[in-house]
């Protein structure tokens, strides 16, 4: 992974210092709160329901142990000994005080970490693929990109008060799994016919109040152009974007009032200004990038563990967990396993100092010491052995991080919703669990196949429940929580939106709904057929059919 | 006299800002001394500002183009761009296309709600004037400048990004 050398070092260390002194100045009334409140958002902090929360950046999901470790003592000494890993790949910790952030910073600066850019209107942390490096049908590792574009953004005088927050994503394989058409720029890395490395660029997608799939505004960017170009899209942006409505402030509605196609136009103009200038970015910078992103140590180990193979064969539970949470390496006797932090029970994404601990543990043992956060809120250890894969799931099951979920109905991506959000229009985790205590049989889930159940709390769309297969809204009704049901979202390569079926649900009615969904699915799917392609060729009606019983009676 | 930072200095400010009163009509602009008149009053009465007494500055608002007085640079002694409210940030776009677009060399003043905690991102961007909003301290705010010690992209006050730089 990436390390700082001593300049990275001293501007996270001269950020602390900025930020200790802009917090005292706050505190001796020399700053108001709304002068204080764009600084602060700048370094993560909230002032939320209860107590302020802390966004921490984790770049591009990547950890070491030693950080993981570091972010185990400062939820243990600042907070409630737990923390949330979120939909952005980041750590959001609810309870810390006010007084106490600038040292949490300068705790997080000792392990080359900070919460730069976490929130406010700039360019927030990069996302990528959690199998970026070792995914089989990876076409360019995308890591050495989001460290470049991280550099780039990191205090960009230029862009640091646009008209709202900034998202980008990056892939580099086949299957995109970094949910790039739904940012407001997603970069796909590829390699044209003359096989130079470049950039598919889509700019304008996005989710919140007015999802849409992002169009691609140019084909193919050779790779030393990418921060010019960005620049580009940043400041037309910048320049033109709404600023007199929060609610159409993104980039989104920009593309979309101009049309992608004029605002391609825009930026190229712009580009033309910028093109080969000083910061195209030199050979000698990819080079000295992609050093840092290079294969670990891996032993030859020929095709598949033997012992494993037995293993599977003799143990269902194993064999289970295998099929679900372990993902194809393109190391022969290497996998990738997925910890699971869905379990029933426990809020979606959150995990405690002991659990921390106890995964830095299994990195450091048997993944090179590193750990990935996935934009599904679940951990990866990236390197794992086949052979050492039953001893990484009998641990793994000690701490809790073992349901043989991933991608299943009970894999759901769900945001702290009510019970933490000021934001919230509803609470998200009861719903989770509920519809995790009703579909608690493994067997049946494993029948029911890959499902994506998303669910947020409001419009913001942190749980991202646009794109998932099933997507829940908590909406507030005269003061009553409220949840609406849309069907047929997806992320990936597809990506798509999902449609309302109709007026929403109280709480206590939604694991009720779910349950009417799936069984429909049931009855109609055609052999192997997964949940979302049904629901894309029989369509809404029959969901809606069976959830409202024909006459929308049970309508609010 | 009222004050102003300017090359990391606090200095006199000699200029009168013309711009328009809370019921937006604009005021007289007298026949002697330095003044910085809004774009709409430039391009309504060239001849009469470059023949008045004085000298003469211009400012842009946030939302106007610098492309509107690209060619008229060399008339004026001060540009200033007005910052509406601290998050607006327009304004350090406008600075950089007038610096690395245009080639403006002269005093760049950003002005409106100009407060410490941005002046750092407005010095990078080419400003190197600041009229720091009046109810706050001056002496404070020329500390901003030394926020940090390095940055990692191009921009007008150091245009080669770090990755150039890191490789020497």
């Amino acid at each position: 992974m990436y390390l700082y050398d001593e300049i990275d070092q001293r501007l996270v260390d001269e950020r602390v210092a900025q930020f200790r002194d802009q917090t005292r100045r706050f505190l001796a009334g020399e700053l108001s709160e709304d002068e204080f409140r764009a600084l602060r958002l700048q370094n993560g902090l909230y002032i939320q329901r209860y107590a302020p929360m802390l966004r921490i950046a984790i770049p591009y999901g990547l950890l070491s142990s030693r950080q993981l470790r570091k972010l185990a003592d400062i939820v243990r000494k600042y907070d409630r000994n737990y923390g949330h890993f979120s939909t952005r790949q980041n750590l959001q910790i609810n309870w810390p005080k006010l007084e106490d952030v600038p040292q949490i910073l300068a705790e997080l600066a000792s392990v080359q970490m900070h919460a730069i850019q976490t929130s406010g209107n700039c360019v927030r942390n990069i996302t990528t693929d959690q199998f970026a490096g070792i995914a089989h049908d990876e076409i360019i590792d995308p890591r050495p990109y989001c460290e470049l574009i991280r550099q780039w953004s990191t205090f960009h005088p230029e862009f640091a008060y646009l008209p709202r927050k900034f998202k980008i994503a990056v892939s580099g394989s086949l299957d995109d799994r970094a949910a790039t058409l739904v940012h407001d720029i997603g970069v796909h890395a590829v390699k044209n016919a003359a096989g130079e490395i470049g950039f598919r660029v889509i700019v304008g997608g996005g989710l919140g109040r007015t999802p849409i799939v992002g169009p691609t505004i140019r084909e193919f960017l050779p790779r030393e152009h990418l921060l010019t170009y960005l620049d580009a899209c940043l400041r037309v942006y910048n320049r033109y974007g709404r600023r007199d409505n929060k609610y159409k402030a993104r980039i989104k509605i920009l593309v979309k009032e101009l049309t992608p196609a004029v605002y391609a136009q825009h930026v190229e103009e712009e580009w033309a200004h910028l093109k080969d200038g000083p910061a195209t970015v030199t050979e000698a910078e990819f080079a000295r990038l992609g050093g840092f992103f290079v294969d670990p140590r891996y032993e030859s180990l020929g095709g598949e563990d033997p012992d494993c193979q037995a293993r599977i064969a003799e143990s269902r539970p194993f064999a289970n967990w295998v099929k679900r949470n372990v993902f194809a390496h393109k190391v022969p006797g290497y996998a990738a396993v997925t910890l699971s932090l869905k379990k029933t029970g426990v809020p979606p994404g959150d995990a405690t100092a002991e659990q921390m601990e106890a995964v830095a543990e299994l990195a450091d043992t048997y993944s090179f010491g590193e750990v990935r956060v996935s934009h599904e809120q679940n951990l990866i250890l990236a390197d794992v052995k086949q052979a050492d894969l039953h001893a990484v799931w009998q641990k793994a099951r000690a701490i809790g991080f073992a349901t043989p979920n991933i991608g299943l109905l009970t894999d759901i991506v769900c945001c702290p919703g009510g019970d933490f959000c000021s934001l919230a229009n509803a609470k998200s985790i009861p719903i989770a669990e509920a519809i995790q205590r009703r579909f608690d049989d493994l067997d049946y889930l494993f029948d029911l196949g890959p499902i994506d159940l998303n669910i947020s709390g409001c419009m913001n769309a942190c749980g991202h429940h646009h794109v998932g297969h099933i997507g829940i809204l908590g909406v507030d009704k005269s003061g009553a929580e409220w949840y609406q049901v849309s069907l047929g979202g997806s992320q990936g390569n597809q990506a798509s939106l999902g449609k309302v079926i109709g007026p929403s649900f109280a709480q206590a009615e939604m694991a009720d709904v779910i349950e009417k969904i799936i069984s429909t699915y049931v009855e109609r799917r055609s052999d192997e057929e997964l949940f979302i392609d049904t629901v894309r060729r029989v369509g809404i009606e029959p969901f809606k059919a069976r959830v409202y019983g024909g006459a929308h009676a049970a309508a609010h | 006299m009222p004050q102003l930072i300017k090359d990391r200095k606090i200095v006199d400010d000699p200029w009168l800002l013309v711009k328009p009163a809370s019921d937006g009509v604009l005021p007289a602009i007298p026949h002697a001394g330095d003044v910085i008149v809004p774009l709409s009053v430039w391009q309504e009465s060239k001849q009469r500002l470059l023949e008045r007494d004085g000298r003469l500055g211009l400012w842009l608002d946030s939302h106007e183009e610098p492309a509107a007085i690209a060619l008229d640079l060399a008339n004026f002694a001060v540009l200033a761009v007005n910052f509406p409210t601290h998050t607006d940030g327009r304004g350090y776009s406008i600075a950089r296309l007038l610096r690395e677009r245009y080639g403006y060399a002269g005093e760049l003043r950003a002005i409106g709600d100009v407060l410490r905690d941005q002046m750092f991102y407005m010095h990078r961007c080419g400003f190197n004037a600041f009229a720091v909003r009046a109810d706050k301290s001056i002496e404070n705010a020329l500390t901003a400048f030394t926020d940090f010690s390095e940055a990692y992209q191009s921009a007008v006050d150091e245009p080669v990004p770090l990755f150039r730089r890191r490789l020497q």
